[in-house]
């Protein structure tokens, strides 16, 4: 048993109704870790589900729910510190799905706090948070400007009294990495106010956003809830007019075509998605190997297939960096850990 | 995962599966008065730290639906131990539904007492003592307060008893069936004693009526304490709850706004059994 047990469930919930008491113990405990039990729950919300997954259904919601109002009150902090420097916060991931209302946030887990201001006010930005209560997650000079120097976002800061995260992003891939070469500056000129002084990326860099933090990271754990989250922007602005036309745009700006039209080859397979036949292209070899890691989970919460999963762990590093500077960065990084120990 | 089982305890239900035959067939000895089977609301898994370890000198790691980065893996003789720290573990990170307060509950009539303190207090011990003496015992690890009704809710689990506490509800309970005897670990001594088998099968909650902060070894001594600091002292308590967000603030507020407060501090079980059993 795999993953596309609980896809299945998600793209059509009625399968539920099918399942014996082993079939929704592995379902709920693969919602679990793939960080899709409020999303599931939202998913099955009115059907008849045995009294156990109904409990956990709901506790998923409620903890959804609370981690939605924090998220919100992070992102309202962070508009309140930028402010005095005139800068409109540009919320990224799950803050930006439940700020704009979209289904994408329905049961949407939220950690840290994402957003995007232009590369030039970086440093401006960078002082208003610290001047607000916000410090260094990592202050280690190495770390420190191994982030400044090749990374798409400042290192993690964290804030002294609530002990939240925040990225600050000034692009949405490194500039390093082999996926695509993306435009900063069209993200932030395309970008929606959302009012009360916040924004969000418009709809087709929001989904392009979505493949690249689906495919950049190269590990694909949280694979599935990447693609879950796909599967949900596309049913909302599908039908927006002229919208798949500007979606390829936007992935041709940011060189990241192959990937989008691999992302919706993935999520048409698993979750049915309404996708553009064109941009989906000819089905490629390689997506078995993506299905199988993306799926690759068993009935007691497990991650297996572990070699698949170690090749795609190698690869996440090929495709981040040239292999020089990976070479340097795990020299480094080793000889840390040695004198640490 | 090779060996498994699925217990109840009290309103939930764990599924906990081993790499190793001994802590699954440990547990169901522990726990054979507890319903078995169902769809759990958690998952535990005692997992080998690595292939080799599952034959030589067999370690376990702790894992499930809600881990902790840094568990220290425990030997296997050590497993039950491992199963009972896994259990609340998804409880203390993963219960969203009622507020967690790390304390033992005892009830008699319809009214429930909250023992709340740090390990060593003897809220385990007292907890006991009380159940020999014919109390409902709800649970020594955690009590379950659910905030829509204010009531608390039974979490029976076995009782944990340390180092000389162990002879002690010996003595008090010489029918009293105990887990194997698992010495030298981080807490010293440890043996569980399962509850009588009323207790284990009661699921309907009770009316707290008070708060007792207990404290083992002190001259008996005891002092009201203020709404305050007996909010504090069990937001310190509860393991979730900050999760709970507003949920969690309206009922332990209810919670304190409501129940004496009381710190008490005893000699000896008796005298400790003594102040408990003027309050309900």
């Amino acid at each position: 048993m795999d993953a596309r047990h609980l896809a299945k469930a998600l793209a059509d919930p009625p399968y539920v109704l099918t399942l014996d008491e082993r079939g929704w113990t592995a379902l709920l405990a693969m919602a679990h870790t793939e960080s899709l039990a409020a999303s599931l729950a939202w998913r099955l919300d009115g059907l008849d589900v045995p009294e156990t997954a109904r409990e956990m259904l709901a506790q998923a919601r409620d903890h959804a729910e609370v981690q939605r109002i924090h998220a919100l009150w992070e992102a309202e902090m962070a508009r309140r510190a930028l402010a005095p420097i005139g800068c409109v916060p540009i919320l990224l991931k799950g803050t930006a799905y439940a700020a704009a209302g979209l289904d994408a946030g329905r049961g949407r887990l939220i950690g840290d706090l994402d957003i995007l201001v232009a590369r030039e006010r970086l440093d401006e930005a960078e002082a208003a948070l610290l001047g607000a209560g916000w410090e260094w997650a990592k202050p280690d000079p190495y770390d420190d400007s191994y982030y400044r120097r090749w990374m798409h976002e400042l290192p993690p800061l964290i804030h002294r009294e609530r002990d939240r995260m925040i990225d600050v992003h000034h692009s949405i891939l490194p500039p390093t990495a082999r996926t695509g070469r993306v435009d900063p500056a069209a993200l932030i000129a395309g970008a929606v106010p959302l009012g009360g002084g916040l924004a969000i990326l418009a709809s087709e860099d929001m989904l392009l956003h979505a493949v690249a933090h689906l495919f950049a990271d190269g590990e694909l754990s949280g694979g599935l809830r990447n693609l879950w989250d796909i599967d949900r922007l596309i049913r909302e602005f599908a039908d927006t007019p002229d919208w798949w036309q500007r979606v390829h745009a936007a992935s041709s700006r940011h060189s990241l075509t192959p990937h989008l039209s691999r992302a919706l080859r993935l999520t048409r397979h698993l979750f049915d998605t309404p996708v553009d036949a064109h941009l989906a292209w000819k089905p490629r070899l390689g997506d078995v190997w993506f299905l199988q890691r993306i799926l690759a989970r068993d009935g007691w919460g497990r991650e297996n297939r572990k070699a698949l999963r170690f090749s795609f762990y190698l690869r996440s590093h090929w495709i981040r960096m040239p292999l020089p500077l990976l070479a340097r960065h795990l020299f480094t990084k080793w000889r840390m850990g040695r004198a640490a120990r | 995962m090779r060996h498994s089982t699925t217990v109840r305890v009290g309103p939930r239900i764990f599924r906990v599966g081993s790499d190793w035959r001994r802590p699954i067939w440990e547990l169901e000895t522990l726990y054979a008065d507890y319903e078995k089977g169902g769809i759990p609301h958690f998952t535990v898994r005692l997992e080998a730290t690595n292939w080799w370890r599952r034959w030589l000198r067999p370690q376990l790691a702790i894992a499930g639906d809600h881990m902790l980065p840094d568990a220290v893996p425990v030997a296997l003789h050590h497993g039950l131990l491992a199963a009972e720290m896994a259990m609340n573990l998804q409880m203390a990170l993963g219960e969203r539904r009622v507020l967690l307060l790390h304390a033992a509950t005892v009830e008699r009539g319809g009214k429930a007492v909250i023992l709340t303190g740090e390990s060593g207090s003897g809220k385990s011990t007292l907890a006991a003592l009380l159940m020999a003496r014919g109390w409902r015992f709800m649970g020594d690890e955690f009590a379950l307060i659910d905030p829509a009704s204010g009531l608390v809710h039974p979490f029976p689990r076995p009782v944990s008893l340390k180092n000389e506490s162990i002879a002690a509800i010996q003595a008090a309970m010489p029918k009293g069936r105990l887990g194997p005897l698992l010495a030298g670990t981080p807490k010293g001594d440890v043996r569980h004693l399962a509850p009588v088998a009323e207790c284990v099968s009661a699921r309907d909650p009770a009316e707290p009526v008070a708060v007792v902060f207990p404290r083992f070894g002190f001259e008996a001594e005891q002092r009201e304490v203020g709404k305050g600091e007996t909010f504090v002292r069990l937001t310190q308590a509860s393991t979730n709850y900050t999760a709970l967000g507003e949920a969690g603030f309206a009922a332990l507020t209810g919670l304190v706004a409501k129940l004496p407060a009381l710190a008490v501090d005893y000699p000896d079980g008796a005298a400790g059994v003594a102040a408990i059993e003027a309050l309900a």
